[in-house]
């Protein structure tokens, strides 16, 4: 316990240290170029290059800081940080570590990251970085309902400058948008539409925690597929399968549908009618990937097709009814893979599971992911390695002839993009015996069972002879 | 002695084969509420069970679920499900329902094979069946109290149990007047009613009808009897034959004096109720024109509907023709035991040609005889065969000298020519036979002996005919029985084409509407809607309110805004119809409409039948009527039909429809399935009440509508 106490306080100081060495107003910016886009269907990606980024203080700095509007801060699922080494032709990134930091001073409640550079930025020097984050549910609909003819347009707030703690003394924004029909936008002079692409700057010496807001509203016909629940089990029996099943709850979140739905019309002109719903959707399943079914809480869902090959697996799936903007629709993918493509044995001697994170069906966003992985009866110590911050939590669970329970590591992210769908680790310990334990336990109890039949059929009961 | 033993399991197997296919049928008809029902169990537990005011259903009504259930199959599943779980075996709710039907069909068979046991020697009502034979057999008052059970259980489970309880004091009523009458048979019957009816009173939907309805007067009446029998041969045992004389004449005239006023009594009480206290199912039972006469809701129901031909050789097979020969076999020895058999198939019989639901009634009796026929001509040949192989081992030994031997072959060899005409004849003459070698000596035994090859065959042939029904019993329960009504497959050249549509409506009710939301639609969806959707329905399948089901079928024959304001004043939010006519789907509400119309105008007069009908005939082209024409199905079935292909073909009716163009003024389309079998439309909200442009509205109907709308208006019932 002491030693707890005693590590947290190295480690508050050593936060102050750091705050205090990085005072945000001694790096300043000579370039930054923003530009945005779609990432997938709902979601927008955005990039920012910070070119030389220079240490005009006296003290060495090694951090960087990021800062973004609250509302926007909420949305973001992703962000990461690259720092470019060498020129030119020579040029490649080297990934950064970047968290999230608290700022007590700053005006409007800024919400902030903070990227930790390889090398402390010594005075005059400067280094240029690499900003990528994905923004989920940044995009508006407005109208935000819409009957079945129309098409679906977006409102995107945002900030016609990168609203930074540091002096950026030339920049410029470039938006892309995924149709030509561009409503309206924000005018912030200079700012130019050009089709697609609307470019606001360049902008020269903006001061620290500089905003100008700006509101563009376009056409985006895309179906807002949003997964606003997702619950994996990973259930994993070393006779040799692991048994994945997935609880989606699926809404389109784009503008709401309203009034009459005309099925005459839906089926006769695709093209014209209900443009932003969507009516399938493609789940990418590991390879060898066996048993897979698709139902809901009323039996099997006959529209669905698999297509397997040696390298993956894809799974096409219809849900009942076309989604249209503000339906609902909840389902189950299970599937079985092969145990020895993704149990492994570590040096230590302990087994870990090696398995991807997010989300298999493409082009979703998913607000709440609940990963639970089923270890088999009688493991122990459990340890996860993700390799991003989720919510970490032990249960039980009792499955077929359980006696002592399976430990289910449970683990919870919100906002997830395809981003991260990487593999994540489970690392326990298992002895084989128990694998055992259950056939022994129907055995005996079948045995048992035939031999109080034999006994009783052999033993006269009756008092008189 | 190896010979009778073979054909019991084929038996067995014919009637598991056979129960379980009409188990199957039973319980899929149920299951869609059963597993809600059953799901609300396990959540709640019993107590809350039996008290649980279902208000999702028969809104604004409510159903007293408790009160109103048959619970046997429900809590049945429902301790299977708390075994299973507490070992840990994690089962769905859904899995132990289905699986519950193989179990009861595994149960029903070995019941069968109990009864047949005892024969020669349906459901849990089989069991009754079964255990009363065996009391018979055995006279223990244990089985009695076992039979007793054993009805109770089948009160909990179905409301069929009126066959037995009719069926048993009939047997027994029988084998009074056959003079069999023995304390063997009093020990069966008095406990049974006894008990079974205080249990069945137990049971909260029969309640006080077990003493109170006419259903149940006739077990009473023969328990009378049987006390009054009893007595008799009482006292004829302690006293001498002139004082019996004596006695009886003092008794009968007493006796006689005493009954008619009871029965008088009994005849004003029942009379003084309108159904005479028979309940209309019951009462179609016994008149099959009764329903289509006077009570249009039962009548509707197909399972109501009388069988036909192909039906029957669909769901008994070959059991059809081998049920004649097992009644003779049944009748060559009559016991107490297989005289109860014939009175079961002959009873059955007749209810099945009444209701197709019955059906399930008559497969026990049937698996029973059928058995007792297989049995019997498999006893025959195999016992000639054996004869023969022994016959043949001996001839050695007679050719060494023993005459008799001799004479013993000589004989068999002389009688076979006509044993073998017999045998060609028909199976009949064969039992005449058995029963006859049975009867007396080991030389009429060999007359019934058949040559070798004429036996073999004929086992041969008895096999395959056992494995073709075999085959045709899995293929039934699986095709038939197992296929899902709600899913709907046609193969065409290019594969398995799957209309989905009924889970795509329900599905979407369920996801993208209200939880409050109320859906009317025909009775038949009720359950599925419940069940599958989670919405509360305006009437299902539980049809105990006929008034209520009359108000559905009332608005869906009226025009839009006479529809409208009834289902507006019921809260309904959404209209489900059932349209085939784009894929061909024939079992769709323009098909089942006329049965609204009936329904509704039995209770509101106003609906007229023949206001539907052109000459008679009902038609939806252009020759239909006008009030046809405009009623709400037609609008709800047929809105924007003509946009699919141009002219508005449906292909069930087969005919161009009448009235192409329309709008929905008081409703929208909100949703409509893939293959339009579904359709969803909600009620508009009233509009504001712009003088001008309502009047618009208004002068837009043709006139002969209008006034006919006024008309409805007025007496609507909800107003």
């Amino acid at each position: 316990m002491a030693a707890l106490i005693l590590s947290f306080l190295v480690f508050s100081i050593s936060l102050l240290v750091k705050t205090s060495l990085s005072s945000p107003s001694d790096l300043q910016i000579l370039h930054a170029e923003r530009q945005l886009q779609k990432f997938v269907e709902c979601v927008l990606m955005g990039s920012i290059i910070l070119q030389q980024v220079e240490n005009i203080g006296d003290t060495p700095t090694s951090e960087v800081l990021l800062a973004f509007p609250p509302a926007q801060f909420d949305h973001l699922a992703l962000v990461k940080a690259a720092v470019t080494v060498g020129k030119k032709r020579k040029k490649s990134y080297v990934p950064l570590e970047v968290n999230p930091s608290e700022q007590p001073e700053a005006p409007n409640g800024t919400k902030f990251y903070a990227i930790s550079l390889l090398n402390p930025l010594a005075k005059g020097e400067s280094t240029t970085l690499e900003i990528l984050y994905i923004l989920s549910h940044s995009l508006e609909p407005f109208p935000v309902e819409i009957s079945q003819s129309e098409s679906q347009f977006v409102y995107y707030h945002d900030s016609a400058v990168v609203l930074s703690p540091y002096h950026i003394k030339q920049q410029a924004t470039l938006f892309k948008t995924p149709s030509n029909k561009v409503e309206s936008f924000t005018q912030v002079e200079p700012t130019y539409l050009n089709g697609a692409e609307l470019k606001y700057g360049p902008y020269e010496d903006h001061r620290p925690y500089s905003y100008y807001p700006i509101i563009i509203h376009f056409e985006n016909n895309h179906p807002f597929a949003v997964v606003e629940e997702l619950e994996r089990e990973i259930e994993v029996s070393h006779w040799g399968s692991v048994q994945v099943t997935e609880h989606y709850k699926l809404a389109h979140a784009g503008a709401k549908h309203k009034g009459v739905f005309s099925r005459v019309e839906y089926q006769s002109r695709p093209g014209a009618s209900g443009v932003s719903s969507f009516k399938h959707l493609l789940a990418m399943l590991p390879p060898r990937v066996h048993s897979v079914y698709y139902r809901d809480d009323i039996g099997n869902i006959s529209s669905s097709h698999l297509r397997t090959s040696s390298k993956k697996s894809e799974l096409l799936i219809e849900p009942r009814y076309p989604l249209f903007g503000g339906w609902k629709a909840s389902f189950l993918i299970g599937y079985g893979v092969p145990l020895q493509d993704f149990l492994f044995e570590s040096a230590v001697g302990e087994r870990y599971l090696n398995f991807s994170f997010g989300c298999p069906i493409a082009d979703t966003v998913v607000d709440k992911l609940t990963v639970k992985v089923v270890l088999p009866e009688g493991s122990k110590d459990p340890s996860v390695k993700v390799a991003f911050a989720v919510e970490q939590s032990l249960e039980k669970k009792y499955s077929y002839l359980d006696v002592i329970g399976r430990t289910v590591v449970v683990l919870e992210k919100k906002n997830v993009v395809p981003d991260h769908n990487i593999p994540f680790q489970v690392h326990y310990k298992f002895n084989q015996i128990f694998m055992l334990a259950e056939p022994l336990m129907l055995v005996s109890a079948f045995f048992l069972f035939f031999i109080t039949f034999v006994a009783y059929l052999h033993i006269d009961l009756s008092l008189r002879k | 002695m190896a010979a009778p033993e073979t054909p019991q399991p084929t038996t067995l197997r014919h009637a598991f084969g056979n129960v379980l296919s009409l188990f199957v049928l039973l319980l899929i008809g149920v299951l869609a509420f059963s597993i809600r029902l059953f799901s609300f169990l396990t959540k709640n537990g019993v107590y809350d069970f039996w008290n649980w005011f279902d208000d999702r259903t028969w809104y604004p009504l409510g159903r007293v679920i408790g009160g109103t259930v048959y619970p046997g199959l429900t809590l049945t599943a429902g301790a299977l499900w708390r075994i299973f779980n507490s070992l840990n075996i994690p089962l769905s709710v859904e899995t132990v329902c289905v699986f519950t039907a193989p179990i009861f069909s595994a149960f029903a068979s070995w019941a069968t094979y109990l009864l047949t046991k005892e024969v020669k020697g349906a459901g849990a009502g089989l069991t009754a069946a079964a255990l009363l034979a065996m009391t018979l057999n055995t006279g223990s008052l244990f089985y009695a109290t076992l039979n007793a059970i054993a009805y109770f259980y089948m009160v909990c489970s179905w409301g069929g149990y009126t066959f037995i309880i009719n069926l048993i004091p009939m047997h027994v009523l029988l084998c009074i007047v056959t003079g069999r009458y023995s304390s063997r048979l009093y020990i069966a019957y008095a406990p049974l009613v006894v008990l079974g009816t205080l249990l069945a009173a137990l049971v909260p939907v029969v309640g006080f009808n077990a003493v109170m309805t006419s259903e149940h007067f006739a077990s009473f009446l023969v328990f009378i009897i049987l006390h009054v029998v009893a007595l008799v041969y009482y006292i004829k045992g302690i006293l001498t034959p002139q004082m019996f004389k004596v006695a009886v004449t003092l008794v009968v005239s007493v006796g006689l004096i005493v009954c008619g006023a009871v029965l008088a009594v009994l005849v004003a009480l029942v009379a003084s109720s309108p159904t005479k206290g028979w309940s209309g199912r019951s009462l179609s039972l016994l008149d099959p024109t009764y329903a289509s006469k006077y009570i249009p809701i039962i009548a509707s129901v197909s399972e109501h509907q009388p069988p036909t031909w192909p039906s029957y050789f669909m769901d008994i097979n070959v059991l059809a023709f081998l049920v004649p020969s097992g009644i003779i076999a049944c009748f060559l020895p009559l016991s107490d035991a297989s005289s109860f058999a014939v009175l079961y198939i002959v009873t059955s019989v007749y209810f099945s040609g009444v209701m197709v639901r019955l059906m399930l009634v008559l497969a026990p009796a049937a698996c029973i005889m059928s058995g007792i026929a297989l049995s019997e001509a498999f006893d025959v040949f195999t016992r000639s065969i054996k004869f023969q192989l022994h016959g043949a081992t001996q001839n050695p030994e007679a050719n060494a000298g023993e005459g008799s031997n001799v004479d013993v072959v000589k004989t068999e060899k002389s009688e076979d020519s006509p044993k073998e005409r017999a045998s060609r004849k028909s199976k009949k003459k064969e039992k005449e036979n058995v029963e006859r070698a049975s009867l007396v000596s080991r030389i009429e035994k060999r007359l019934l002996v058949l040559p070798m090859e004429a036996s073999l065959i004929a086992i041969f042939l008895l096999v395959l005919l056992g494995a073709f029904y075999v085959v045709h019993c899995v293929w039934a329960a699986a095709e038939a029985y197992s296929a899902p009504s709600i899913v709907l497959t046609s193969r065409s050249h290019d594969g398995l084409h799957v209309f989905d549509d009924f889970r795509e409506a329900y599905g979407w009710l369920r996801h993208n509407t209200e939880v409050d939301d109320k859906v009317a639609s025909w009775w038949d969806y009720g359950y599925q809607t419940t069940a599958m959707a989670n919405r509360t329905v305006i009437v299902d399948n539980n049809t105990w309110n006929n008034t209520h089901i009359a108000t559905v079928g009332t608005a869906m024959s009226s025009p839009e805004k006479a529809a409208w304001d009834i289902f507006n004043s019921l809260d309904v939010k959404y209209v489900l119809v059932v349209f085939g006519g784009l894929v061909g789907y024939p079992s769709d509400d323009i098909n089942k409409f006329l049965w609204m119309v009936r329904i509704g105008g039995g209770v509101f007069p106003h609906i007229k039948e023949p206001d539907y009908l052109r000459d008679g005939q009902y038609r939806i082209d252009s020759q239909a009527t006008p009030t046809m024409l405009n009623c709400l199905m037609y609008k709800l079935s047929y809105y924007r039909f003509v946009d699919t292909d141009g002219r508005g073909y449906d292909r069930v009716r087969n005919t161009e429809i009448g009235k192409k163009y329309f709008k929905l003024t008081h409703f929208e389309e909100v949703f409509t399935t893939h293959h339009w079998m579904v359709r969803i439309y909600k009620l508009k909200a009233p509009r504001n009440r712009i003088r001008g442009k309502t009047k618009k509205s208004k002068s837009k109907g043709s006139s002969t509508t209008s006034s006919k709308r006024s008309g409805a208006r007025k007496k609507n019932p909800w107003h």
